[in-house]
């Protein structure tokens, strides 16, 4: 598969944070003179015009926030400002909860069904055609690489609206016997890894069930949000239906807490979602939890190993590990995990870190500086607590939020670096011997949400994943999403499910 | 572990000293020099206004009574604290009701843990039948089960009507588990290269505040979905008439349902709830019984350890007729302790 050489192994001397800084130089000249480098292939920026200015988008038109307080969004790639965006407070979420309860009750709900569907279908078609605007606004955003936004993030949200557009008027059949209504208006509130993905996971089912939506974006990525606004108004979507609340997480509490909010979904941090579902306790709203996790990602003794090297690569590095399900804790069989761990570092060695706008890039830029410092925080635990630190020699842009991929072998169960979600590109490498013990180790954390398992033996498959406290397992596969396959997660990771009809059920009254 | 029946019935334990009725008819005021709290007596509707009795005559039978325990990991302890609460009895009877601590409930917790694997490991099949089996053994006892409900009050009437509900509910729940799966489950059609299924699984231990206003078919209502769906039970018995919930753990200890899968637990809600809400050994909560005062701190608690909750929806209360034919006869109280699991492989050769 590698196209060149990897880079010789070896320890690299790495500062434990990684970052820019610190990044040696020794692989550029090696680059240089191989014959089989990657010549730049950036991806043009020319197909959007970002507006040096944004406002809320409330009622079906863009709004000044009400006290005309702005904030900045980044470019983690360049540390380049991006555009000014409004701080919405709970005065302006105020506003929007009004026009989406008013829409809700004019509107919306007494729209017949396969009139609403219609307008899904429309916004799907909407995001199709203007798929590469959405791609490269979200790298620009974001930090994550073209060929992911272009690749994975945009093409499913634009399928999650499809998918729920054809839900719209077949409702009777998601919930047989029970002829399902709509709540009323849902709140949501979403995190910074997906932007425009999350954004899909929650309205499409949301509008296609007959609620409205009040929606708060990441604070970091709202661009993908607000053009998707402008896909709302191309649509001709009903003012009000769908209203976007850019601003900080308080503004976001002020919504979801409102007694006009009828469900409340959010995807982030586990400690963040105990903070909403003790903040709407007792009001009686239904409620979804997407939150973290510290997938095992397993390998038995009998795995086609390069298939699992490949796994376990796009397990933890895929959108530089920023990814709640992301595997980030490889579980391999003792008997194989010498040469697991050389193979594994070989891939690693041949991993493109950089421009995440470059379509050769695997690895793009850290969503923020706050991010960046909580990855090298945990790393350093890692080193501090006795794990075994191995970083490729790959070379770091001079600017921008980067974090050179980690592996860490001699991992304990106890360290932090197994048990804390780090949301970057870590990996914690722990060996085991039967399969109860992997099986242990994998359910031996507070999280819940994914899982994978690697063997070429089908009922063993089918026995690891039954036992797995898992709500997603990838077998022989990793990181794998569709609207049709039900996502969440057991105990900590959170609850309810979103995608297919399971998806549907948390915004549906049942009488 | 699973095939281990330990039901250990504390037959031959010494019971507390009987309450005769020549006793209860000298007695007007709670029995002095016992650990009698009279609160619940005084919150439940029941109030005792007679206290005649028959005195006992030379050829008269005294009634062998029984004694009301807790029911944990299939025994019958009395409460590590012992400590009890007096249950008056319309007629002028009385009950001693355990009244449970935050040890009891950490105790139940604990078998309840190690019950949840097993039970959840049996075929669907087999649950449906030991779950069944209850069914079938609440018929032989529905005497003693109208005695109860009419002893907190109900009408000869309407306590055998509720007897008989009951008794068909845990019917209906029994005949879900092996359905659940093709009803809520399925294989979802992605776009990749991928066969991709979903399957309902238990959530594990789901404790249960029962009903206060329907203390058999409302608890039984609870109970069953939680059973069905998989899920272990702690239960705590309805407050103001906790006798259906005694009989019940009877009838449980003698049936299929192996032990420390129901526990039972009768006491005070304000006393054991924050315990029980913060327990993070505890994966889910039935609320339905909650008093509204009582259920913002439920509600918190439980979000601690992300918890799952399943409450009344707004605007329905806590009465008898929520749990009635069709009303009663709902899958909610099944799923909302069910995890969906998706699993992926890669379709080719």
């Amino acid at each position: 598969m590698s196209p060149r050489k990897p880079p010789s192994r070896r320890p690299a001397g790495v500062t434990p944070t990684g970052g820019a800084a610190s990044a040696p130089r020794a692989a550029s000249a090696l680059a240089a003179t191989t014959p089989w480098s990657y010549a730049p292939a950036p991806e043009s920026r020319e197909i959007v015009s970002i507006r040096p200015r944004y406002g809320l988008f409330i009622d079906g038109r863009e709004r000044a926030p009400i006290d005309g307080e702005v904030t900045v969004t980044y470019n983690p790639a360049t540390e380049e400002p991006l555009a000014e965006i409004a701080k919405g407070s709970p005065a302006d979420a105020d506003r929007a909860i009004e026009a989406a309860e008013r829409a809700h009750r004019k509107v919306w709900s007494r729209l017949a069904p396969r009139e609403r569907a219609k307008y899904l279908y429309r916004i799907s078609r909407i995001m199709q055609e203007r798929s590469r605007e959405f791609a490269v606004t979200e790298t620009l955003d974001s930090g994550k690489p073209i060929r992911e936004s272009r690749d994975v993030d945009v093409p499913l949200a634009a399928a999650h609206f499809w998918y729920y557009a054809g839900w719209a008027d077949k409702l009777d059949y998601a919930v047989p016997g029970r002829s399902p209504e709509s709540l009323g208006v849902v709140g949501q509130v979403i995190p910074w890894n997906f932007p425009l993905l999350m954004l899909a996971w929650k309205i499409a089912p949301a509008l296609a069930a007959g609620n409205t939506v009040v929606l708060k974006p990441a604070s970091t990525t709202p661009l993908t949000a607000l053009l998707f606004a402008d896909v709302c108004r191309q649509a001709e979507l009903p003012d009000g239906v769908v209203n976007i609340v850019t601003g900080p997480g308080s503004t976001g509490m002020s919504i979801l807490t409102d007694p006009r909010i009828a469900k409340v979904a959010f995807t982030g941090s586990t400690a963040v979602g105990i903070k909403i579902a003790q903040g709407i306790a007792g009001q009686g709203k239904a409620l979804t939890l997407e939150l973290g996790g510290k997938a095992a990602n397993i390998v038995f003794d009998d795995a086609a190993l390069d298939q699992a090297v490949e796994g376990v690569i796009n397990g933890i590095f895929f959108n530089q590990g920023e990814v709640c399900c992301a595997g980030s804790r490889l579980l391999v069989q003792e008997s194989i995990a010498d040469e697991f761990i050389a193979r594994l570092r070989d891939r690693m060695g041949t991993l493109r870190v950089g421009d995440p706008m470059d379509k050769n890039t695997d690895v793009g830029a850290i969503n923020s500086r706050d991010q960046m410092e909580k990855i090298a925080e945990l790393v350093a635990s890692g080193v501090a607590e006795g794990a075994d630190l191995w970083q490729p020699a790959c070379d770091l842009p001079s600017r921008g939020w980067f974090f050179r991929p980690t592996l860490f072998t001699g991992v304990a169960q106890s360290h932090r670096i197994a048990r804390e979600e780090i949301f970057g590109p870590v990996l914690a490498a722990i060996t085991f011997r039967t399969i109860d013990e992997a099986i242990e180790k994998a359910n031996n954390t507070a999280y819940g949400l994914s899982a994978g398992i690697w063997t070429e033996k089908g009922s063993r498959i089918l026995d690891v994943a039954a036992r797995l406290k898992a709500g997603v397992v990838w077998a022989n596969t990793f990181n794998r999403f569709d609207p049709t396959a039900p996502f969440g997660g057991y105990k900590e990771s959170g609850y309810g499910r979103e995608g297919g009809v399971q998806g549907l059920h948390a915004y549906l009254r049942m009488s | 572990m699973g095939k281990k029946k330990s039901k250990r019935i504390e037959r031959g334990s010494i019971p507390l000293p009987p309450v005769s009725p020549l006793i209860a008819a000298l007695e007007a005021a709670p029995a002095p020099g016992r650990r009698s709290e009279p609160t619940v007596a005084e919150a439940s509707p029941i109030t005792s206004t007679k206290t005649a009795r028959s005195v006992a005559t030379s050829d008269a039978r005294i009634e062998v009574r029984r004694t009301a325990k807790l029911y944990i990991g299939g025994a019958f302890p009395r409460s590590e604290s012992g400590r009890t609460d007096t249950l008056r009895i319309p007629g002028g009877s009385s009950a001693n009701i355990a009244r449970a601590s935050r040890k009891d409930l950490r105790e139940a917790v604990r078998v309840a843990r190690g019950a949840a694997e097993p039970w959840a490991g049996r075929s669907a099949m087999l649950r449906g039948q030991i779950l069944y089996r209850v069914a079938e053994l609440m018929e032989g006892r529905a005497a003693q089960f109208e005695a109860d409900l009419i002893a907190c009050g109900r009408g000869r009437r309407a306590a055998a009507q509720e007897v008989t509900d009951a008794i068909d509910r845990f019917v209906w729940f029994a005949g879900w588990t092996d359905k659940l799966a093709s009803v809520l489950g399925g294989t979802n059609p992605v776009a990749s290269s991928h066969f991709v299924f979903t399957i309902p699984e238990p959530t594990g231990v789901v404790a249960i505040l029962a009903p206060e206003a329907s203390p058999l078919l409302g608890l039984v209502t609870r109970l069953g979905g939680v059973l069905a769906g998989g899920n272990v039970a702690i239960l705590l018995a309805s407050e103001s008439a906790p006798l259906p919930a005694v009989t019940l753990a009877e009838t449980l200890a003698v049936s299929d349902v192996p032990a420390g899968v129901v526990s039972i637990l009768t006491g005070r809600r304000d006393e054991l709830i924050s315990h029980l809400v913060r327990h993070a050994d505890i994966d889910g909560f039935d609320l339905w019984g909650c008093p509204d005062s009582l259920l913002v701190e439920a509600e918190r608690g439980a979000a601690e350890h992300v918890a799952r909750v399943a409450r009344r929806p707004r605007g329905v209360d806590d009465d008898a007729s929520a749990h009635d034919g069709a009303r009663g006869e709902r899958i909610d109280g099944i799923t909302a302790f069910l995890e969906m699991k998706t699993i992926w492989h890669p379709v080719g050769s």
